[in-house]
């Protein structure tokens, strides 16, 4: 087999130039048959034209795996995607799959995609129709709201966002009142302004609501309120009190082991019928309280395992300088946990802005309801792709975001350790 | 002279293990104690009993005049009165050295934070890190590390001082800078009990020294004599194997 020599650094001169030249004209072929629909080696027989640009692209690969070839970007290159025979045709293979996909996806997305028009009679191209996006929209964002009313939900985002940009601007000290003001006085003051029913504002019910703001809506408080009832619970569970430890227990195992969508039902369906002859809650309270509790049950444990990650040293140096048990928990021990869980944390909050779709089962419409539902609408009859593509996209921005958010915090809180 | 600490008969057991038997012991303020024994032989039990980082089955411990107790409120007051200084340092890592010092004072004793912070600044002059007082624990040296857990223990200007093996997790060459602070400490008027296998320590600064064995006080004595005329064979098999 010493047909031809080994490569290796005496004939790195030749070979090399052969192998990236064998390498290129792989990716070339599968290139131009991609975005042209021509085949370069179309003069050879079918099967051997198919599989040419892999068996070329693999000799290239070959020839230019030289170890110490002592050149660094060849170095880099064969470290990382041609260790071996095996991850050079793995290499290739992934490279060729995105090359061809992205014509089909370009296509369907932008180039032979519709914009223009108000019907489906106007989607005449083979791609995505995002006419059905852009007659909707305004649904998608805001459900049934009211169009006149619209301004409401926008002014309570307005001023979310105003008041968090400002906040990242503003000296440290004034922070805690920032802070304090998104936590315990807007979320009341924006549910008000956007249920309205006083102040000259007209009522809507919530039943109205809907679309991205309630996906907005319903993650923010679920967040807000899941939080603090999880940690409450982590410290329950580690309690020295059997009742509270027990109660602890029993509350996060029975949530946790109910399908989110059973606990939607039941809150929505079952539990109007156990309270007294009169008192009614509203539809989207009993939703967010359900969303809330289950979530918390999860938040519970990824705090618990901070709270476990801990040396017992550090309890021990809090309670000898006299904290109290809150005391040490607040400023000591918490503290570091939720830092240690951050990954868990974030993903616990990801998990529960993904699961707001479910709502759906009560008969809430938030963004994918909404999507759901005006795919059905027979003027609009198969567009569920378009729908939950755009669905997605949104969604992925939003988690995406959070995700981003809490590694920059973790970052941020790390620079001790 | 009355005394500051008072332990009558008290026993503790870990499950069915005893590890402390029967143990007296009294202090007297400005009194220096150290504790030395064998591993396992119960003496970081002990002082730790003292502020009830473990709890005894059995007997009475009295700090300066208060009983221990279940009760959370006794045992807090007496923790905010007794300073203890870890092997493990026990910093708080997220915070720097000079909240570390001053978070007890501000939250505990409630002074305000510009006199807490005053209080911890002079505590860390003490120590001599006082340009150390805006890093973070895991930026100081060992030794550096133990220095300000015992400022963060003085800031809250206790009236005992307790060491638990402060020095055995420090490079040899620290221990020295550690000590120096005790000594300092120690003359200035501190009631002190300290573990410890430091010999040289014990001998410039401890009143009285005290041999445990298995759980028991096997030997209490003046510093002197126990170096120089231990009485119990276990005490003279101990100082022969470590001096």
């Amino acid at each position: 087999m010493n047909l031809i020599a080994k490569p290796s650094k005496e004939n790195i001169k030749t070979y090399v130039p052969i192998g990236l030249f064998l390498v290129s004209l792989s990716f070339l072929d599968v290139f131009i048959n991609a975005f042209f629909n021509f085949n370069l080696m179309g003069f050879l027989p079918s099967q051997l034209s198919y599989f040419l640009p892999l068996i070329l692209g693999f000799i290239g690969f070959y020839l230019i795996r030289i170890e110490f070839s002592g050149v660094r970007s060849l170095d880099v290159l064969n470290k990382n995607i041609n260790s071996n025979n095996f991850n050079a045709l793995l290499t290739l293979f992934t490279i060729f799959i995105i090359i061809k996909s992205i014509p089909p996806m370009l296509d369907w997305f932008i180039l032979e995609a519709n914009f223009a028009g108000n019907s489906k009679d106007d989607c005449t191209g083979n791609g995505a129709c995002w006419v059905f996006i852009k007659v909707w929209f305004n649904r998608f964002m805001y459900g049934l709201y009211p169009d006149a009313e619209q301004w409401r939900i926008n002014t309570a985002f307005l001023i979310l966002f105003a008041v968090v940009g400002v906040s990242f601007f503003v000296a440290e000290k004034l922070k805690k009142y920032f802070i304090l003001f998104l936590v315990f006085v807007f979320p009341f003051l924006g549910i008000k302004l956007i249920s309205g029913g006083s102040f000259g504002l007209e009522y809507v019910e919530s039943a109205a609501w809907g679309g991205l703001s309630l996906t907005f809506i319903i993650s923010a408080f679920a967040i807000l309120f899941c939080f603090p009832i999880g940690v409450i619970l982590a410290l329950g569970r580690r309690s020295s009190l059997p009742a509270i430890k027990y109660i602890s227990i029993g509350f996060i195992e029975l949530w946790r082991g109910v399908p989110l969508i059973t606990v939607l039902f039941m809150s929505a369906v079952m539990f109007p019928m156990f309270l007294p002859d009169g008192t009614f809650i509203d539809k989207l309270i009993r939703v967010l309280i359900a969303i809330t509790l289950f979530e918390a049950a999860y938040m519970a444990e990824v705090v618990r395992g901070g709270l476990q990650a801990l040396p017992k040293g550090q309890y021990e140096a809090a309670k000898s300088l006299g904290m109290g048990y809150w005391r040490m928990n607040a400023l000591i021990i918490l503290p570091q946990a939720l830092k240690l869980v951050i990954p868990g944390i974030a993903n616990t909050l990801l998990a529960l802005v993904k699961d707001t779709p479910l709502i759906f089962v009560v008969g809430l419409m938030e963004l994918a309801g909404m999507i759901g539902l005006a795919k059905t609408n027979p003027k609009w009859l198969g567009m569920a792709m378009e729908g939950y593509v755009f669905a997605g996209l949104v969604f992925w921005v939003i988690c995406y975001a959070m995700s981003r958010y809490s590694q920059n915090l973790e970052k941020k809180l790390s620079t001790e350790r | 002279m009355s005394k500051i600490i008072e332990l009558k008969r008290v026993n503790k057991w870990f499950d069915k293990f005893q590890v402390l038997k029967d143990i007296d012991l009294e202090v007297a303020p400005q009194e220096k104690i150290v504790i030395c024994g064998p591993s396992g032989s119960g003496k970081s039990t002990l002082i730790r009993c003292i502020n009830r980082l473990e709890e005894h089955q059995e007997g009475n411990i009295i700090v300066d005049g208060t009983e221990l107790s279940e009760s959370t409120k006794n045992i807090e007051k007496i923790r905010a009165e007794v300073g203890m200084v870890f092997q493990q340092f026990n910093l708080f890592p997220h915070l720097s050295i000079l909240d570390n010092c001053s978070l007890a004072p501000i939250w505990v004793k409630k002074l305000p934070k510009k006199q807490a912070e005053e209080v911890a600044m002079n505590n860390l002059k003490r120590v001599q890190i006082d340009d150390q007082a805006l890093k973070f624990p895991g930026q100081l040296s060992g030794g550096q590390q133990q220095r300000a857990a015992i400022a963060r223990a003085l800031c809250m200007e206790p009236k005992i001082m307790l060491f638990d093996e402060p020095t055995s997790a420090l490079d040899p060459e620290m221990i020295k800078e550690v000590l120096d602070v005790m000594v300092d400490l120690a003359k200035g008027g501190m009631t002190m009990i300290v573990v410890t296998h430091e010999m040289g320590f014990a001998k410039e600064v401890a009143d009285y020294m005290i041999f445990m064995d298995e759980g028991k006080i096997v030997e209490r004595a003046k510093t002197k004599d126990f170096f120089e005329k231990p009485k119990s064979e276990r005490t003279k098999l101990f100082l022969s194997q470590i001096l």
